[in-house]
């Protein structure tokens, strides 16, 4: 018992050590999502494409799908698309565009100049849907099921890596979760 | 003449740098007081969910601004600030509290450094009543005690041995009367 004493200082060391060494790739500016395995917040909206006329839920598509968050100001975006523009060549998932805090017309250039890879835009220009969904800037992304109900997000860029091994496993699990 | 217009340039920095520096300013209404008060008081309690050390009150992030408008609104529809908390935790989860909820989760976070507080004051506890158990008699008696424990180590030796032992030691005294003839 007395050698067990005299190891304590070194045991205390190594306890902080791993907490520590954890705590050195623990990402503190992504928060987690409230909203996971909830239901797609209601909502009405114009869209981008469409005129004047009022986006709701039943304009989403009943199978899984992602919900990109976006606006022709934010860099990060501008990288996703290619991967995005991919996606929808090869028919993968349909993509809902969430174009958050933009001008319209800003918009419609943007998707103009770079490639539209959204199978719909829905304008959230004052944020305020934005907020239900608890988006706090762009680009984020979420991965909606087949009953409309939220059940991944991505804070943050994607690029091919996070495409590969998180988005594209996300939506194996989503689609396995929904037939059976 | 550059220096008046240094001096212009200074007082208008001097101007408008300290509101900029505390505050995001926003033009809202408000019937009473009391609402004012607690938009004051909800927009400084809630953290930014963007720039993530900051409040709302002082963030210049996007969102903030867009919180602080529907806080606005939601006092102006007469919800409480219960109804405001509950809105903001179901959207952006215990992240903008800047006070955690007691939870089972944050449990530890609020017990946590009494937890230390304790396990520290009983190391220290018995760290002092072991030394000082030790320290309490006089150093004579100290001396005396550690003469004791040799004492109490009884070895039989014989008559030979005793007789080697007494002229070893008369041996050792002249030698140190020796030395200290010497110096």
């Amino acid at each position: 018992m007395k050698n067990f004493k005299l190891y304590l200082p070194v045991i205390v060391f190594a306890v902080l050590a791993v907490f520590m060494w954890r705590g050195l790739y623990l990402d503190s500016r992504t928060l987690p999502s409230v909203l996971i395995d909830r239901p797609l917040p209601e909502f009405q909206l114009r869209s981008l494409e469409k005129g004047d006329q009022l986006l709701t839920s039943a304009d989403l598509p009943d199978e899984p799908f992602i919900l990109n968050i976006w606006g022709s100001y934010c860099l990060p975006c501008l990288q996703e698309n290619p991967i995005f523009m991919a996606a929808k060549e090869q028919g993968i998932i349909p993509i809902v565009g969430l174009n958050y805090k933009d001008r319209d017309d800003a918009a419609r250039y943007w998707l103009d100049v770079n490639g539209n890879p959204f199978d719909l835009n829905i304008i959230d220009d004052t944020g305020r849907y934005g907020i239900d969904l608890g988006v706090y800037g762009a680009p984020e992304t979420f991965i909606v099921d087949g009953n409309g109900v939220i059940r991944f997000k991505h804070i943050g860029t994607i690029d091919y890596r996070t495409w590969e091994d998180e988005i594209m496993p996300a939506i194996h699990a989503i689609r396995e979760g929904d037939r059976s | 003449m550059t220096a008046f217009a240094g001096s212009v340039l200074l007082a208008l920095v001097l101007l408008f740098s300290p509101e900029r520096a505390t505050a995001q300013v926003d033009v809202y209404e408000f019937e009473t007081q009391e609402q004012e008060q607690r938009f004051r008081q909800l927009s400084n309690d809630f953290r930014c969910p963007m720039c993530q050390n900051a409040n709302l009150s002082s963030s210049p992030g996007g969102v903030a601004a867009d919180l602080r408008r529907e806080i606005y609104r939601m006092i102006m529809e007469g919800q409480t600030d219960a109804d405001i908390e509950q809105f903001m935790l179901s959207r952006y989860g215990d992240f903008v509290l800047y006070r955690p909820r007691l939870t089972a989760q944050t449990v530890l976070l609020w017990f946590g450094p009494l937890l230390f507080l304790l396990l520290g004051g009983w190391v220290t506890y018995s760290i002092v009543r072991r030394s000082s158990g030790k320290a309490n008699p006089a150093p004579e008696n100290v001396a005396f005690a550690a003469e004791g424990d040799v004492a109490e180590k009884t070895v039989e030796i014989s008559a030979a041995e005793r007789e080697r032992l007494n002229r070893l030691l008369a041996g050792v005294a002249s030698d140190t009367t020796a030395d200290n003839t010497d110096r």
